[in-house]
């Protein structure tokens, strides 16, 4: 269950929001109505290099109150430029939650830390402030999720008005734990976002694992654990992202037997030193970032990569296309072919195989 | 609706129709016309169950687009002819009929087939001719023109899968990638064309010899998937006189001890 899609540009060409909330809604089937979401990259140029941070703050008389405390914990470490409710339609949704956005910026002496400190400050709400979550913490990049079908969605937050050259979406059917504005995807932490069609059976062991590192999964369902898996991996031990893949999707053991040398070295090392972070169970993920990525070949990406990654024995659906500078990643062909009718390409990754887009230098 | 033409065909558009309501139409065509040869349908996207429980012999289904999950499941009878690719499970379940597909099969196309034939010219996804049955005069059989991603026949119990492992002009593809061919097999056979390591096969699945007998067996639907698509008499003949791998199970019961070891 569940239905993903997302494509970007690989010029950086700047795209409005209802192309994807177009092809979103045509994997509507996938879900149930109890949970949409998006997320756009280059939404807000005009603040692009401070940090946009989008709250839920619980829709309760006092909200003003929850408020001020997000803000106090944001202003002991730097400075909000601008803040203001999120921009909503009337009359789509229950507003279960208020969506607020802050955008900010660090105090010099943190500088240096931003990143780790940024960390720390979502951890800090989404444990300690009663009523409020961060659900999107990154530069030029913003979530944007509720429940609701994934029309309604886009229609509450004006999803049409935003213009970003790369877009994730999912529809949720939740299965194990229940629908809520915050379980809805993407999840997201600084650049990271993850949509995810899927469930992760190891979610016990992952989220030990990422806890004994600091985060805190505060959002009642799997999802979470895998954005902060991928900042983790990747921006803290600065894995190369093949590797990074590998720890979360690994080879079968029998098969790394059969690895020459070398390669099986590492592989075994992948798998002794990153247990904790391989996903069990069936997934599907796209995960989008500007975080910055270290390849194999030595290539360090600082501009913006999608990632598109199944589960090693391919339980859930994923297809990749391609036309122009626009690459796909969909868990049907029918939702890209719904926004883009001529593909240039359109493939099945092999299983635990990652796609990955990146911005043509 | 559009009327009903001299020749019993009818054309449907399909553009931006949801599953159901282009699913009602044509259960709707079917019923007002007991004669209708030919259904048309243009602009398919995504639309889930397209043929679905259809029991009519002799009808054409045919298909622009890409049609959704689940297309032609429990039909008893029609032909479907998709000029596309498919998504997950086509034929799922069928009992009789034909599915010609232009594109490429999603996974698991051919789910728990227990009748008719799928013919697919392009590849097909994880589990295909998963759960495959046969029972009597009851015979699956899907034929795939390129390759099959892995798991292959997973827990078949029946039928015939054939992988023919050419490109769009007919070219070898050269080595088969796919692993996990015919894990829990414990019934019926899988014909790959090529060469196919031991460790390329799931468990319960076994390596046979291709005897001239497996020949004769697979050359009709060659023929027939050769004269679906128009491939030439000289492809034609490259791929009856090939050499296939043949996959079956080790036996009947490869599970029967699995929680039992001791008991005998």
């Amino acid at each position: 269950m569940c239905g993903i899609i997302g494509f970007m540009s690989r010029k950086k060409r700047l795209i409005s929001g209802d192309r994807i909330a177009i092809a979103l809604d045509s994997l509507k089937e996938r879900g149930n109505g109890q949970g949409s979401g998006y997320v756009g990259y280059g939404i807000y140029p005009k603040f692009k290099d401070s940090y946009a941070i989008h709250v839920f703050l619980d829709n309760v008389p006092n909200y003003d109150e929850i408020r001020e405390k997000v803000k106090n914990t944001l202003e002991k470490y730097g400075y909000v430029l601008k803040d203001e409710e999120i921009p909503t339609k009337e009359g789509i949704l229950e507003k279960e939650h208020i969506p607020w956005r802050f955008f900010y910026d660090f105090d010099e002496k943190y500088r240096d830390i931003e990143e780790d400190t940024m960390v720390k400050i979502v951890m800090e709400i989404n444990d300690k402030i009663d009523g409020a979550f961060v659900f999107s913490s990154g530069k030029n990049l913003g979530v944007f999720k509720a429940s609701g079908w994934p029309m309604e969605v886009a229609k509450f937050y004006k999803l049409n008005e935003y213009k970003g050259y790369m877009w994730l979406s999912h529809a949720r059917y939740p299965t194990n734990t229940r629908g809520w504005w915050g379980g809805a995807h993407p999840f997201n932490l600084l650049n990271w976002s993850v949509v995810h069609n899927g469930e992760i059976t190891s979610y016990g062991t992952n989220k030990r694992y990422v806890e004994s590192f600091g985060y805190k999964c505060r959002m009642l369902t799997d999802t979470e654990v895998v954005a902060y898996i991928f900042d983790l991996l990747i921006r803290k031990h600065k894995l190369p992202v093949e590797y990074a893949l590998n720890a979360i999707s690994p080879k079968f053991w029998k098969e790394i037997d059969n690895m020459p040398e070398e390669e099986r070295k590492i592989h075994e090392a992948i798998r002794m030193t990153y247990g904790g972070a391989t996903l069990n169970g069936p997934f599907a993920i796209i995960v989008g970032t500007h975080e910055g990525m270290m390849f194999m070949n030595g290539d360090i990406e600082k501009e913006s990569a999608m990632v598109g990654l199944t589960d090693r024995i391919k339980l859930r659906p994923l297809v990749a296309a391609e036309k122009d500078d626009l690459a796909f990643v969909s868990s049907e062909e029918a939702a890209i072919r719904k926004i883009c009718p001529e593909l240039d390409k359109v493939w099945m990754p092999d299983a635990g195989m990652p796609v990955i887009a990146r911005i043509e230098k | 609706m559009e009327k009903v033409k001299e020749n019993m065909e009818v054309i449907l558009d399909a553009k931006d129709l949801e599953y159901r309501e282009l699913n009602e139409k044509i259960h709707k065509i079917l019923n007002e016309n007991p004669n209708v040869k030919k259904i048309i349908l243009k602009n398919v996207l995504g639309q889930r169950f397209i043929g679905n429980g259809i029991q009519k012999k002799g009808l054409i289904i045919e298909i622009y687009g890409v049609p959704g999950g689940d297309l032609g499941m429990f039909m008893n009878g029609p032909t479907i002819i998709v000029h596309g690719n498919t998504d997950h499970a086509p034929g799922n379940t069928m009992d009789d009929g034909k599915i010609i597909i232009h594109g490429s099969g999603g996974d698991v196309t051919g789910h728990s087939m227990r009748g008719g034939k799928i013919f697919v010219r392009g590849n097909v996804g994880y589990r295909s001719g998963i759960h495959m049955k046969e029972y009597k005069d009851k015979f699956p059989v899907l034929v795939v023109g390129r390759t099959a991603k892995d798991f292959l026949g997973e827990y078949m119990a029946g039928g015939i899968i054939v992988v023919l492992n050419i490109d769009n002009k007919g070219n070898d593809l050269g080595k088969i990638k796919g692993k996990m061919i015919g894990t829990g097999i414990h019934g019926g056979s899988i014909y790959i064309r090529g060469k196919i390591d031991e460790s390329q096969l799931g468990v319960a699945a076994d390596i046979k010899e291709f005897t001239e007998e497996d020949r004769k067996r697979i050359t009709p639907y060659i023929e027939e998937f050769c004269k679906e698509f128009g491939l030439s008499d000289e492809l034609k003949n490259k791929l009856i006189n090939s050499e296939y791998t043949k996959i079956a199970p080790i036996s009947k019961r490869p599970f029967g001890k699995l929680y039992t070891p001791d008991l005998r």
